[in-house]
């Protein structure tokens, strides 16, 4: 593989392309498009190198916000400003929003018919079934966390009680619960680590 | 419901909030949008919430739209746009205010340590997501069946999960959950 200098590597001639760009990844993407826009931006375009990728993946995901729609408006605006951001993000969610509107509309007008009740009623067990496999593949990385393996097993335990047995609200989680995780992450790193 | 100024608002200002706890994905926000549109607010029930997400799920895009679906089953098109505005906004400013801050600070203690305490809880909101996503199903044993398949084959193979919501649907559409 040869490393190309910043000057010579390819990139988006124009806002337009990077919304069409943005667009194609979006239509590619069922269940997410993070592993779609690798392939893409990374080994097809090579708009981005492998590690500015997983950068600007790693600052998507210390923001609030989706994930991907923060990837989308870094890149964006790494390449043309604001308007490469707005851009990006247009492409990322204009046709998928307005396919998902339609299909929602069907489904709402249909919804009294038993075969697409009951189409909804197997596609949620499924949904169900693919957040928590999200959610399982994540597991293994907390074995590299600073926190350490029991730290991160009571954060886990603990957000799962409060949130899911005793239904808190989702902000008394992240500011107590997270707040003290990351109050001893912080402690448990070695200081300009 | 009927859209009004005091509910669109209200729905409006929820969002806003929830983009700024979605912290791991959009996803991580769906039980704090269900504890609001479902058990505090009764616009919605358990099977029309998660029949919402499941929509979202069997389209192309990113997982972020079952936000505009769940503002569309709550009120229509005007619902739609009120709940992705507000998902949208707090979040897509900050990002575009930090985004130059940040990729020079990635490295510090303080980012890493975020990013570490943060990761078991984004975890504990997605298992909490598939659990109330569940929930409606309890009482269908082909259901369970269902999720076990999936989370089986998610697990141990790299299917395409649109062909996972696929059989779900033909399942469901059979009569068969």
């Amino acid at each position: 593989m040869t490393l190309l200098a910043p000057e010579l590597r390819p990139a988006p001639r124009s806002p337009g392309e990077l919304m069409r760009a943005f667009s194609a990844m979006a239509l590619q993407g069922f269940g997410g498009v993070l592993p779609v826009a690798q392939r893409e931006l990374v080994e097809r375009r090579q708009w981005l190198t492998r590690e500015q990728f997983t950068e600007t993946l790693s600052i998507g995901q210390i923001l609030p916000g989706p994930n991907v729609v923060n990837m989308a408006l870094i890149i964006g605006d790494r390449f043309f400003g604001w308007r490469g951001a707005f851009a990006a993000l247009a492409g990322l969610l204009a046709l998928p929003l307005v396919i998902v509107l339609a299909l929602a509309a069907l489904a709402t007008q249909y919804a009294a018919e038993p075969h697409v009740g009951g189409a909804l009623r197997g596609m949620g067990a499924v949904a169900a079934g693919l957040i928590i496999a999200t959610a399982c593949k994540l597991l293994p990385t907390l074995a590299r966390n600073p926190l350490g393996r029991g730290a991160c097993a009571a954060v886990l335990l603990a957000t799962l009680i409060c949130v899911g047995g005793l239904r808190w609200p989702m902000a008394y989680a992240v500011l107590g619960i997270g707040g003290a995780a990351v109050l001893a992450a912080w402690r448990r790193l070695e200081p300009g680590a | 419901m009927t859209l009004t100024v005091a509910n669109g608002w209200a729905l409006f200002a929820h969002f806003l909030a929830m983009s700024m706890l979605a912290i791991g994905g959009a996803l991580s926000t769906a039980p704090e949008i269900h504890r609001y549109v479902v058990d505090e607010r009764h616009w919605l029930d358990d099977n029309q919430f998660t029949a919402a997400v499941a929509l979202a799920q069997a389209a192309p895009g990113p997982n972020l739209l079952f936000v505009p679906v769940v503002g569309y089953a709550v009120a229509g098109l005007g619902g739609a746009m009120i709940a992705l505005s507000g998902m949208l906004i707090p979040s897509t400013t900050l990002a575009l205010a930090v985004s130059r801050w940040g990729s020079k600070r990635r490295e510090q203690r303080g980012v890493r340590a975020f990013v570490a305490g943060m990761a078991p809880i984004t975890i504990a909101m997605l298992l909490t997501s598939g659990g109330l996503l569940a929930s409606p199903l309890v009482h269908a044993p082909a259901a369970w069946l269902l999720l076990a398949a999936t989370l089986g084959l998610s697990l141990k193979t790299r299917i395409n999960p649109v062909w996972l919501i696929a059989g779900g649907a033909v399942a469901g559409a059979s009569g068969w959950v």
